[in-house]
């Protein structure tokens, strides 16, 4: 005998009695048991079989290719039930009835028959059995409404129950936009119609009770200084949304990259920024922008960063380095691989120029074409995007102007570019002149790299793109 | 009264439109549209259009339409088995896959479609192909073509020139087949020449067959005379006027949802996760230093995911630790060389930094990569 919990609303105090369940075996027979753990969905409509309808051309059998629904589903009439092909013929077919899947009859590749069991689906009780017949769709319109859709050469798809909402509300189908599956008109394009057309509050529904009570007040008039005050009106109207959550799981690349950029949070970062005066470089490019376009290549200015940061790299290679799980050893990597990264369908790829520090800014332009190529495509091999030994991240190719980058492990420092702006400054006269600004954000490991070091680096990287021709000095 | 005037002011509008748009009133018995583009999802999107959203029981329609080089599957087919998919993605061809059932078929500009829509009560494919050899024979008198119980068209006896293939919904049906009028047979047999090994599954197998171009038959052939030439028996059989209406796949305005149905058609979630569940079961010969590597491996795939992956790798080959982090990244992952190659890279970066284990690791996963 199991007593349950009493509560009493009307008085204060709760009267409480304790959950007891006495369960005394014997006394219990099966069955009894049996009927307290009865599942909860209960069935009270009526399962109908619904047969696998003629082909054409005399064909008989059929093979079960997919499956659109699963035994438990919902289904409206006319929703795509299954997938089968026959003879270089697939065909999809849909249900009849509204109801609840109850049995699938056959899995994928099985062979199903003409005129035999398909589905078995439970019918609402209440809405009672469709003939065995092919359901016509012709609307319950008059016979001109019927040529106006003859004319538009459209269908008007909707089940018997929103055909029944539209004539008891005088709409016509043919003026109510569907946005179901094939176009097909639902209940909330009924109500959407509704409520566009005369503006009226429909029935109630729970949500239109939630007015906020201030509403009231508001009407009082209130003294002058409360003018300024505005307290938006609340909208009474029921909205018709239907957009639902969506879950997915984190796979593939998504989920390396988690596990990358969790070892990468364990880097103590900090950050360095600067802005750059690229007025002379802006000019460099536009002289040599034409040359290089005559070889075929076309030249952003990614390739005098990444060499300019490759000559800086030869003087504090510590910034090309790479520090062991243990951070017991530092590796100051020979070459400099010089990561790129790319933003591409898929998310931030980074390919890296492998050896900067023998390639000259032309060998550069042309490899940073091949990589972006191959990265729109698609088609990057893993040693294009594996060995980088540095990475240069240009944001501002998309916008912004600082940043905070997150250095990707095993190298030790990042530097994010902002856009480049025109801005106004002073020169050397203290005259304003037009000069063409673009921000850089650093990020270094702050186990191996000091403030300083990275400051440095900075200001040659700086000297040599503000001042181009200062790099030919350094070249090698 | 009013429904009347309503219906008069739509006739109207209908005919002050761009004459385009009046393709949609009633021409009696039939209609001959002919695409103006080349691309394969524009197309396919227009038949997914047509047999959407319009009324075939007054008027059947003819689709003509041609498309520049791509590889088209079935519904229900596996791409990795039916085309080599490394030289599709080197060669920049695209693959699409068709709502039809039936083979695979490589398109060019040298191969025509016809597209023969219908209610799905009027559906009967060898009518329609007894058309298409009946307006060759009215063209050329000597082609020996005929139709054979597969539904192909062959020439001479030996040579297949068209396939067939059809889809049936619930109130409309199509039938779709090629013609090879000049297309490229050297391209066409080696992208439809599958190079891997090891696959296990039930998707819809292609049967071969010789091909032939009808221009190597009749060099004066070309595509625009056999297009016209069927076109006009179409008119003939359905007695219509020989008119053919040009439509363009990109006008939204035209076809509501166009641009939407072409989208799908390009997502990796059709093309490739449409394929039915198969399995790998092969042997990756890994040369390393001095010796071959035998590596057995065995996938099952699902909706294009790896579902399960075993590589049989020498104990140790790889540390343990680094081996389950690849299989637990692998699985759920797309079954694609591009997903897996930034995958392994990404993963590369939290591995010890061991030049070994590095040249280990990058040898295991292009021989992987090859497999996609």
């Amino acid at each position: 005998v199991c007593i349950h919990r009493v509560r009493s609303c009307s008085s204060i105090r709760f009267i409480k009695s304790k959950y007891v369940c006495v369960f005394d075996k014997s006394a219990l027979k099966f069955s009894h048991q049996q009927r307290l753990f009865r599942t909860s969905a209960v069935s009270c409509g009526q399962i109908v079989q619904f047969k696998l309808s003629d082909i054409g051309e005399g064909i008989t059998e059929v093979t079960v290719k997919e499956w659109y629904i699963k035994e438990g589903d919902s289904v409206s009439q006319f929703d795509s039930i299954c997938e089968v092909q026959s003879d270089k013929a697939s065909v999809t077919i849909t249900s009849r009835y509204d109801g609840v899947i109850r049995k699938l009859h056959y899995s994928i590749d099985d062979i199903a028959f003409v005129g035999k069991p398909l589905v078995d689906i439970e019918i609402d009780a209440s809405k009672g059995v469709a003939s065995e017949e092919d359901v016509v769709e012709t609307p319950p319109m008059s016979h001109e409404e019927h040529t106006h859709q003859e004319i538009k050469g459209h269908k008007t798809l909707a089940t018997p129950a929103v055909r029944r909402l539209a004539m008891e509300n005088n709409i016509k189908l043919s003026e109510v936009v569907g946005t179901g599956k094939d176009n097909r008109i639902l209940k909330e394009d009924i109500l959407n119609y509704l409520a566009k057309q005369t503006g009226a509050i429909l029935p109630p529904s729970p949500k239109a009770e939630i007015v906020p009570p201030l509403r009231k007040t508001e009407a009082v008039p209130a003294a002058p200084k409360d003018k300024a005050r505005k307290i938006p009106v609340a909208v009474s109207r029921p909205i018709a949304f239907s957009g639902k959550d969506k879950t997915e799981p984190v796979t593939g690349f998504q989920k390396a990259m988690v596990k990358t950029m969790s070892a990468a949070l364990k880097i103590p970062h900090f950050g360095y920024s600067d802005e750059i005066d690229l007025t002379q470089l802006v000019q460099l490019r536009e002289e040599l922008k034409p040359l290089a376009e005559i070889r075929g290549v076309k030249l952003s200015f990614m390739p005098f960063f990444i060499k300019a940061a490759s000559l800086g790299l030869l003087q504090y290679p510590i910034l090309n380095a790479s520090l062991d799980e243990n951070c017991q050893n530092v590796t100051y990597k020979a070459s400099h691989n010089i990561g790129v990264a790319m933003d591409t369908e898929q998310g931030l790829i980074v390919p890296n120029v492998k050896n900067v520090q023998v390639c000259s800014v032309f060998d550069i332009a042309v490899e940073l074409n091949r990589l972006q190529s191959l990265g729109s495509a698609g088609q990057l091999g893993t040693s294009d995007l594996t060995g980088g030994t540095f990475t240069l991240s240009n944001i501002g190719t998309i916008g912004g102007t600082y940043a905070k980058p997150v250095i990707l492990p095993p190298e030790v420092a990042i530097g994010a570019l902002g856009k480049i702006q025109v801005l106004p400054r002073f020169n050397g006269k203290g005259e304003v002149f037009k000069a063409q600004i673009m921000n850089v954000s650093w990020s270094a490991d702050h186990r191996i790299i000091d403030g300083a070091t990275m400051a440095r680096f900075s200001n040659l990287w700086k000297s040599y793109l503000e001042n181009p021709a200062s790099m030919l000095l350094d070249l090698k | 009264m009013v429904l009347q005037s309503f219906k008069n002011c739509l006739w109207v509008s209908c005919v002050l439109r761009a004459p385009k748009a009046c393709f949609w009133s009633t021409a009696s018995g039939g209609l001959i549209i002919q695409s103006v583009s080349n691309d394969v999802y524009q197309n396919l999107a227009v038949e997914d259009w047509i047999h959407d959203h319009m009324d075939l029981e007054k008027q059947q329609v003819l689709f003509l339409w041609r498309n520049s080089p791509a590889v088209v599957i079935g519904r229900h087919q596996n791409p990795w088995q039916e085309c080599n998919l490394r030289l599709l993605r080197q060669k920049n061809i695209k693959l699409a896959r068709r709502r039809s059932g039936g083979g695979t078929v490589y398109h060019d500009l040298g191969n025509i479609n016809l597209t023969f829509f219908t209610t799905r009560k009027k559906y009967e494919r060898m009518e329609n192909l007894k058309l298409v050899v009946k307006a060759l024979k009215a063209l050329r008198p000597q082609l020996d073509v005929q139709v054979t119980d597969r539904y192909d068209i062959l020439l001479d006896r030996q040579y297949k020139i068209s396939g067939t293939a059809a889809k049936l919904g619930r109130t409309s049906a199509y039938h779709h087949c090629t013609l090879l009028c000049n297309a490229d047979k050297f391209v066409l047999s080696s992208v439809l020449k599958s190079p891997y090994k090891g696959l296990k599954s039930n998707a819809t197998p292609s049967v071969p067959a010789s091909v032939k171009n009808l221009f190597e038959e009749d060099p004066s052939l070309t595509s625009e005379m056999l297009l016209d030439a069927i076109a006009k028996e179409y008119a003939v059989q359905h007695q219509i006027d020989h008119h053919v209406t040009l439509i363009n796949p990109a006008d939204e305005t035209l076809l509501p949802g166009i641009s939407n149905k072409t989208e799908e058609l390009q997502t990796w979630e059709w093309v490739y996760g449409k394929t039915p569940k198969f399995s790998i079961s092969t042997c990756l010969n890994m040369a390393y230093k001095d010796s071959v590597l035998d590596v057995k491996v065995n996938m099952d795939v699902k909706h294009g995911r790896i579902e399960v992956c075993n590589i049989d790798l020498p104990e140790q080959w790889l540390p343990p630790g680094l081996y389950s982090e690849l299989v637990k990244n692998l699985t759920g992952s797309k079954f694609c060389p591009n997903e897996t190659t930034t995958l392994v890279a990404t993963l590369l970066r939290v591995c010890p930094q061991d030049d070994e284990l590095h040249s280990r690791w990058s040898l295991l996963c292009e021989n992987m990569i090859r497999l996609m």
